[in-house]
């Protein structure tokens, strides 16, 4: 299976690949998969207080090619966006960004759940109720 | 001179070597016929040309030429093989014993058995691959008609004591089969010394074309019989049905004579450069060589890059270098390896294997390009991997809950 340009960019050149100070309140951390299945992600996102804006995210992942594509993706999205905004990316919009095969997809989805579990990590440690979020179930 | 891209995947298939291409030719257009065709010019060239090469394959293995069954490859080999020992033997007994690192032609055989009323034991492996010649012998009951045990492993080369398998099987009245298809070529093998009664094996892992291969069936002390799995013309003694793929025998034939003549160069210079390959990338941190160093193949490694995962791994440089991984992110159900896993490996050691498969055609440069890009490469991923960081921090990724999807 041939990867497409788009994936083979991203994983010769990640961007945002690092990680942020997790003990600063106004940093999310999620951490997402398991090494068992071959993809982990950890992706972080910092907050400017007063504007709930996305100012700086970073990455790091384990996984194949795609994973690391989507998550280098999520966060090139995450910045500048408002917490709320970032809550509205789906993954079918990376799948569609990255062209990724269907056998691919479940890459999307842990992006996603990534980006999602840090917004929640943020809510949680600045006292606002975390967001439930419908179960994707495609990995 | 480096010769790119690189292939490193020859327990896959290997690339065919020219002589056999040229000793091939000639059976497609001009001596094209048939080789069962009794009456007629065409006919016997062809029977002549399936004789030479039935005698160039039973020279590599020790055999007497009656008793080489050509087949279409391993999987049928195993097919014929196991199956028709099952059919043929069934006044005898029913139970097989096999082991959980077989290749699939071997493990999905056993199962179909097994819906069909027989009776298999899957033996473990140690850390190593290799099988417990106690465990084998106790396995023995009064209904044990075959002892399937592969020569030597398709992932990690691991190669099983053949020699003590066949004489605890000897020893018991029980046949012995083995899967040879990574072995036959590579390795002595000696149907004779070995005690093997059944043997499958193939052309393209050996520099020989594709489609075609052997079944190795013992005539004498005792005598074997199988039952044919195809009907038909009654072709190569009632056991195998099919016209003979003349000029793919013609070139398996070919493959097998280079190989018995060039295999003890071929292996020296080989387990040299898998060792210097090996070597070196044992100098990465968290690299662990998967199976037995000293029971193995001379051209195979396989080894795990802690924290990084297989697939991810090998895009870094799979434009220029062909390997593959135990990792199965691409396949439906995620799982990696189950030769891997069999070994006692975690999943996350499976999902970040590499198998390097050296052939006759691999350059000492073309291996220290390899050293390079690999190393590069595993640097580079876990720079990038959560895991690595967690690893270097001290923290045990063990007590960490993750989120199983």
């Amino acid at each position: 299976m041939a990867y497409s340009e788009k994936v083979i960019d991203h994983y010769n050149n990640p961007k945002n690949v690092g990680t942020l100070d997790k003990a600063k309140k106004n940093v999310g951390t999620g951490l997402v998969g398991a090494p068992e299945c071959g993809d982990v992600m950890r992706l972080q996102i910092e907050v400017d207080d007063t504007t709930g804006v996305i100012t700086d995210a970073k990455f790091k992942t384990f996984g194949c090619g795609s994973a690391i594509a989507s998550s280098s993706l999520a966060t090139e999205w995450l910045k500048g966006k408002t917490v709320d905004q970032a809550v509205a990316i789906d993954n079918m919009d990376l799948v569609e960004e990255l062209n990724l095969p269907p056998v691919k997809i479940h890459c999307s989805v842990l992006a996603e759940d990534a980006i999602k579990a840090a917004i929640n990590d943020y809510r949680k440690k600045n006292g606002l109720e975390e967001l439930v979020f419908e179960e994707k179930g495609v990995h | 001179m480096l010769k790119l891209p690189i292939y490193l995947d020859n327990n896959a298939t290997t690339p065919m070597d020219p002589r056999v291409l040229e000793a091939m030719i000639p059976y497609f257009t001009e001596h094209f016929g048939n080789a069962a065709s009794r009456n007629h010019s065409f006919g016997w060239q062809a029977e002549e040309a399936v004789d030479y090469a039935r005698e160039q394959v039973a020279k590599l293995i020790g055999a007497d030429p009656k008793e080489i069954i050509f087949t279409s490859g391993a999987t049928e080999g195993d097919n014929l093989g196991i199956k028709g020992v099952f059919e043929m033997y069934a006044s005898k007994g029913n139970h097989i014993i096999t082991c959980t690192t077989e290749h699939k032609a071997v493990l999905d055989t056993c199962k179909h058995i097994e819906r069909q009323g027989g009776e298999v034991t899957y033996l473990e492996v140690n850390p190593e691959g290799l099988i417990d010649l106690k465990q084998l012998e106790a396995a023995i009951k009064p209904t044990t008609i075959l002892i399937a045990i592969m020569y030597a492993n398709n992932e990690i080369g691991v190669v099983q004591p053949v020699k003590e398998i066949s004489a605890i099987a000897r020893k018991h009245g029980v046949l012995f089969f083995t899967d040879g298809t990574q072995a036959v070529g590579k390795i002595p093998v000696d149907v004779n010394k070995d005690g093997i009664d059944i043997m499958a094996f193939t052309g393209h892992k050996m520099y020989g074309p594709k489609g075609v291969g052997a079944l190795y069936v013992r005539r004498k002390n005792p005598r074997v019989k199988v039952t044919a799995q195809m009907d038909g013309g009654g072709h190569e003694r009632g056991m195998r049905s099919g016209t003979l793929n003349v000029p793919g025998i013609v070139g398996f034939g070919k493959a097998c004579e280079l190989a018995r003549l060039e295999m003890a160069d071929d292996a020296a210079r080989l387990s040299k450069l898998r060792d210097k390959l090996e070597n070196a990338l044992m100098q990465l941190e968290e690299a662990y060589v998967n199976g037995s160093r000293e029971h193995r193949l001379p051209h195979v490694s396989n080894i795990s890059f802690k924290y990084v995962e297989g697939e991810g791994l090998m895009m870094g440089f799979n434009k220029n270098i062909a390997l593959s991984s135990g990792s199965a992110c691409t396949s439906a159900s995620l799982e990696p390896s189950y030769v891997l896993k069999a070994l006692g490996l975690g999943d996350d050691l499976a999902h970040s294997s590499l198998r390097f498969g050296l052939g006759r055609f691999t350059t000492e440069e073309q291996i220290d390009y390899t050293i390079k890009a690999v190393s590069d490469t595993v640097i580079k991923l876990r720079e990038m991997s959560p895991l690595w960081e967690m690893f270097k921090e001290g923290i045990d990724l063990n007590s960490i809950e993750w989120a199983h999807h």
